[in-house]
């Protein structure tokens, strides 16, 4: 074997380098998703197992927190119970058991329907406006333009908690508060400089030469814009969409605060989920289990996109 | 195709003065290289062109159409740019289609199919029509390039630097097959360079530009011969002409008033003359030898065969071809040696 077969390139990570690299992410990845796990594990549990102590991690699947999740139900008298007729459906004799009968469905599939019409809705606009609006920074003299930047930066530098009572007044009066639109043009403003942000790094990278000649060959500006720049950004707006859907999907100190009924979210009704005796974890568990659902979908379609995103466009080329 | 004639154009950008009261006209069917240094306000003048920047003052006219305000798609001509020319999210075939595809044309897609083979045939790249344009090497890039502005069949053909990011080999094959095109198909180009090869082999007039002046416009051959100006004569020539102060040479000088003497390399004859040197360097190029003599405090370069036996450190005498000798004023302008007044 010549010295040339044993020679490596010093940037090539070497074996053990590589093996040590993997045993430190899975480790990672491991500690992660415990939580998730445990999550998806109780929202499976009956409610005495979801509390027992020592935790219980060897148990009987059941669909009582998914049951409850979507019902409401009420308690009655094993008398009363048996003289109804027999139960139609498994959930209804899954509650039965619990000596409850189901008086309907429960709010959460409204509150679901709305996280994802206030998420994705936000989302689209943040990311359609801060687009055009990167765009215009990015190709245009504009004046203060600087100034401009910075000032819409700073709306993130103090928490957005701390303008809550300005916007709770503000909201009152305009006739916002507890309406889906609302909430869509308060998560739409707080992610627009983010997306702004992030989509002028984006679009600074696309040479400006592709629609000068593009231009030139005759498409407007707007055409230019849509059949050239928009395809090569369309890993930096997907990177910024699933960043504007996750803040817009978990926010919760505003949606507790400004919504209360019709447009109230998933996060500030998820943990209000009360059972007998307090909590109903199971339930609780449940609804989190399908909260987490979108955005991992979401995430999993654009994840090509999301690596490119993440490293800011350093690995494009 | 048709003439374009630039009628007192200036630009700038904040202080930069890209380009100052341009005036020349390209005539229909001509070569035209700009050649210049970076910063000469090529580029600028060629977006002018194009219609990406308007000017400050002064006019532009296509076809004898005035056009200085019209936006670039209003314009009929074509871009071949430097680099980033190819659009990376489509295949060769989308790319040379592009330019037709445009809203402004709404050609059917049945002659663009055939416009696109034509052109592909042209440039020999049949072959790859349908793969993307990141896994062309640079030189069927800047064919499909060159191709894509060749489709359409503008008026007018504008091209920046076009073969600069490529290796030589490959500009060479490139100049003798664009000039070739550009001869079959008629075509009116400006081109712009900083390469004085791809200037005098593709050109049948240049324009040297500098500090956003155009200083000279004629064929190759003039302005390698005349130039009106030192720096025209700098630009031109490979190695560089040499200029020495006149008083080195004060035998040699027909007139008062001349500060500098231009010497080409190739008009130095080593081996006997009037004039001694001592050789300092001696490069060898194959054919031809570059030889650096030091002269009166001074320094020649020469070019001579390459088989001539020196050696440094050698002394050698020499002689000039003195019927092509440049001689230029205190500012830099040329003198004209037959007129003695």
């Amino acid at each position: 074997m010549s010295a040339l077969d044993q020679a490596r390139s010093i940037v090539e990570p070497t074996p053990f380098s590589r093996r040590l690299a993997a045993v430190v992410i899975l480790v990672y990845a491991l500690v992660s998703s415990i939580p998730l796990a445990w999550i998806v594990a109780t929202s499976f549990k009956t409610p005495s197992d979801a509390i027992a102590y020592p935790p219980k991690l060897v148990f009987t699947p059941s669909l009582e927190g998914y049951v409850n999740l979507f019902t409401a139900r009420t308690r009655q008298t094993p008398e009363y119970l048996a003289s109804l007729p027999p139960p139609e459906t498994w959930y209804e004799e899954l509650v039965r058991k619990r000596n409850m009968v189901i008086t309907g469905p429960s709010r959460f599939a409204g509150r679901y329907a709305n996280s994802l019409i206030i998420g994705f809705g936000s989302t689209f606009f943040a990311v359609f406006l801060g687009t055009l609006a990167a765009y215009a920074f990015s190709r245009f003299r504009i004046p203060l333009k600087e100034d401009l930047l910075f000032f819409i930066l700073s709306t993130r530098m103090f928490p957005p908690i701390a303008v809550a009572i300005p916007v709770y007044l503000m909201y009152r009066q305009l006739g916002l508060t507890d309406t889906q639109l609302g909430m869509i043009i308060l998560y739409t403003a707080v992610n627009l400089s983010l997306s702004v942000w992030l989509l002028k790094g984006f679009i600074d990278e696309i040479p400006k030469e592709y629609e000068e000649a593009a231009m030139v060959d005759g498409y407007s500006r707007l055409q230019a814009f849509r059949k050239v720049v928009l395809p090569q950004a369309a890993a930096g707006i997907a990177a910024t969409a699933i960043f504007c859907l996750i803040f817009a999907w978990n926010e919760y100190a505003f949606a507790l605060l400004l919504t209360s009924g019709l447009a109230q979210t998933a996060p500030p009704f998820i943990p209000n989920i009360i059972g007998e005796g307090g909590l109903d974890w199971p339930a609780v568990a449940a609804g989190t289990t399908l909260f987490l659902l979108p955005v991992m979908i979401f995430t999993i379609i654009l994840r090509r996109h999301l690596l490119r995103g993440i490293t800011f466009g350093a690995l494009r080329r | 195709m048709a003439e374009l004639r630039f009628e007192t154009v200036s630009k700038s950008f904040g202080r930069i003065r890209a380009v100052r009261e341009l005036e020349f006209t390209l005539a229909d069917g001509e070569f035209l290289v700009l050649l210049g240094p970076t910063g000469a306000g090529k580029t600028t003048t060629l977006r002018l062109a194009a219609g990406l920047e308007t000017p400050d003052t002064g006019r532009l006219f296509i076809g004898g159409e005035e056009v200085t305000h019209r936006p670039p798609a209003a314009r009929d001509v074509a871009f071949v740019f430097q680099t980033f020319s190819l659009y990376p999210h489509l295949n060769v075939r989308d790319n040379l289609a592009f330019p037709l595809r445009a809203p402004a044309r709404r050609m059917a897609e049945g002659e663009i199919r055939k416009r696109v083979e034509v052109v592909a045939e042209l440039l020999g790249i049949s072959g790859k029509l349908a793969n993307r344009a990141t896994q062309l090497s640079g030189g069927e890039m800047q064919r499909v390039a060159i191709g894509r502005a060749l489709v359409r069949q503008p008026r007018l053909f504008l091209m920046d630097e076009p073969l600069s990011s490529l290796d030589a080999k490959l500009r060479e094959t490139l100049r003798i097959e664009l000039k070739r095109i550009q001869r079959d198909l008629g075509a009116t180009i400006l081109y712009v360079t900083h390469d004085q090869i791809e200037a005098t082999t593709m050109a049948d007039r240049i324009g040297v530009l500098e500090a956003g002046e155009l200083l000279q416009l004629g064929p190759p051959r003039e302005i390698y011969d005349r130039p009106r100006d030192v720096r025209v004569a700098r630009r031109l020539g490979s190695p560089a002409i040499n200029l020495l102060p006149a008083d080195r040479m004060a035998e040699l000088v027909p007139r008062a008033g001349v500060a500098k003497i231009g010497i080409r390399p190739e008009d130095i004859r080593l081996g006997r003359g009037a004039f001694d040197a001592r050789v300092r360097q001696i490069e060898p190029l194959g054919a031809d030898t570059v030889v650096l003599l030091d002269f009166r405090d001074a320094r020649l370069h020469a070019l001579c065969s390459g088989r001539n036996g020196l050696r440094t450190g050698q002394e050698v005498a020499f002689d000039l071809a003195r019927e092509r000798l440049l001689f230029f004023d205190a500012r830099g302008r040329l003198v004209d040696s037959t007129d003695t007044g």
